[in-house]
């Protein structure tokens, strides 16, 4: 038998969809092994819903701000789920290479950094449908309260608070392939340092004006405020979405800059045949 | 090209420096394509540090490798879907099957078959049986034959082994070298391991680095080698080796 017997055509290009779709059929294997893990998915957005459902429930009688606008905590509760599960499944599926070690085998192979980073993209937005739309379609019966009535303007809420739990994600890789599993609570964790200054279910005008100039530099400030304009008086602000926009382009062109340079980085220390448990 | 004289493997000057310690200190060797060869030497000698640097996860300090002719630090993904690797301290994901594992690395190295190759692999290494269990679930024996069908899915010209018959009973431990040597004569690839294995090493290789404090401080055939030193087995040359001074004199020891 020759060593050329077995045909790898699609192994020399710089991209392969291939590749992607190899690494993605890895963590949806490794989701489907567990039902507890598709369980642990469905469950945190679910007993948030639950929450915040009854909670406006009651303000709904006893404040003129939830009043106006019945559904506006749910809203921000899943909204905000969005993002912490974009973060989330980008970094989850990371920390499983660390748990199993696998780093050493896949970069001896023709994966190539970027094509990691994309197939962990994938699969956090798979991860947050899994997780967000049954929590989303359970408020309907139990709240008669629809996410759905933001109309169009949802898509843009949704895609632009998912990007930047993506960039979070790849900040949050490149802290664990730095400093190994020694971070990894900051996966868990991280997201909600931001959540004060998102504004997830207050207006921005409420937090001291110092925490303001942060607030503004967050994608997800601009998209809740953005989101209590279409809820209060129906109008989707273009300033909003255009400035959570190009601050999404910057937060995950930063994340994923930091994420090769960690890479490279760990390169240099030996960390991809040593990182683990 | 004639690949059994031309080299597979080209280091120069090879470093690799964690801080003030030096890992790998300047090594120069050739591999000649279709040989198998080892380095040999004791704990922290640089061998697996050289291995990591020749699959391109480790970046060397100083140095040059060249693998089929390509410089591995500007063109390694040039090379590296003609090449792999397996270690017993690097795992294949536990909760997958060994079916599933196999599937994943078939795709990234693009086999155009992955399921007939799986098939194929199953066959030659006795996996079949457990090709359906996950792999966190299997015996050291045979974690370490998955681990081989994983390293040859892509028929690889050129295979790294970190210390293949660790933790192995004896009976395993001679299948897998027999199993390598079959698939050396069949497939005429190169074969670089490391070991701390005597016995494997002089059964599998023709040709010997040994490693002392990150540099290559002899080389040769197991016999050659055996020879110089004036000894019985590669085990005496290694200990004459790994106890001799900071500056090492083969001669010397011979007497």
């Amino acid at each position: 038998m020759s060593v050329t017997a077995v045909e790898r055509p699609a192994a020399l290009a710089r991209f392969s969809p291939g590749r992607v779709g190899a690494m993605l059929l890895r963590y949806l294997y490794l989701l489907r092994s567990s039902w507890p893990r598709t369980l642990e998915l469905l469950y945190w957005p679910a007993i948030q819903m639950i929450l915040w459902g009854f909670t406006s429930q009651f303000l709904m009688t006893n404040s003129s701000y939830v009043a106006r606008a019945g559904g506006v905590l749910l809203a921000a509760v899943m909204l905000w789920d969005v993002m912490f599960r974009g973060q989330l499944g980008v970094s989850v599926s990371f920390l499983e290479e660390l748990w199993s070690r696998n780093l050493g085998h896949l970069f001896v192979s023709p994966l190539r950094p970027y094509e990691w980073v994309l197939s962990l993209l994938a699969m956090s937005l798979v991860r947050v449908v899994i997780g967000v739309v049954p929590a989303t379609l359970m408020a309907i019966p139990l709240y008669h309260y629809s996410i759905f009535t933001l109309g169009p303007p949802l898509i843009a809420f949704f895609a632009l608070l998912l990007v930047m739990g993506w960039g979070l994600g790849l900040i949050i890789g490149a802290l664990l392939l730095r400093h190994g599993l020694g971070a990894e609570s900051l996966a868990w964790l991280a997201v909600f340092l931001l959540a004060p200054a998102s504004a997830v279910y207050y207006p921005v005008s409420v937090l001291p004006v110092w925490l303001q100039y942060v607030a503004w530099t967050l994608p997800s400030a601009h998209v809740f405020e953005g989101m209590r304009a279409v809820m209060f008086q129906g109008v989707f602000r273009l300033d909003h979405f255009f400035a959570a926009l190009a601050l999404d382009v910057v937060y995950v062109a930063f994340g994923a800059v930091v994420f090769l340079y960690a890479f490279r980085q760990a390169r240099q220390r030996g960390a991809l045949l040593q990182t683990g448990e | 090209m004639d690949r059994v004289s031309h080299p597979a493997i080209q280091v120069s000057a090879l470093t690799k420096h964690f801080g003030d310690t030096c890992a790998v200190d300047g090594i120069d060797f050739d591999v000649g394509g279709g040989v198998t060869a080892a380095l040999l030497g004791g704990n922290g000698a640089g061998k697996t540090t050289t291995l990591s640097m020749l699959l391109g996860l480790l970046l060397p300090t100083a140095g040059r490798i060249r693998i089929f002719d390509e410089d591995m630090l500007r063109h390694r993904y040039r090379v590296l879907p003609r090449m792999n690797f397996s270690s017993p301290y690097v795992d294949l994901p536990h909760r997958l099957t060994v079916r599933q594992n196999l599937a994943v690395y078939g795709r990234l190295y693009g086999l155009a078959h992955v399921a007939q190759r799986i098939e194929t692999l199953a066959a030659d290494l006795q996996i079949g049986e457990f090709l359906d269990r996950q792999t966190g679930k299997l015996s050291a024996g045979q974690k370490t034959r998955v681990a081989l069908a994983k390293a040859l899915l892509n028929e690889p010209e050129l295979l790294l082994l970190d210390e293949p018959t660790a933790s192995l009973d004896p009976d395993t431990g001679d299948w897998v070298r027999s199993y390598l040597e079959v698939y050396q004569r069949r497939s005429g690839a190169t074969i670089l391991l490391a070991s701390h294995n005597m016995g494997e090493v002089e059964r599998l290789c023709s040709e010997v680095m040994m490693m002392r404090k990150g540099r290559i401080v002899d080389r040769g055939s197991p016999s050659a080698l055996i020879e110089r030193y004036g000894r019985d087995t590669l085990e005496q040359v290694f200990l004459d080796i790994a106890r001799a001074g900071a500056r090492f004199d083969p001669q010397a020891a011979a007497q």
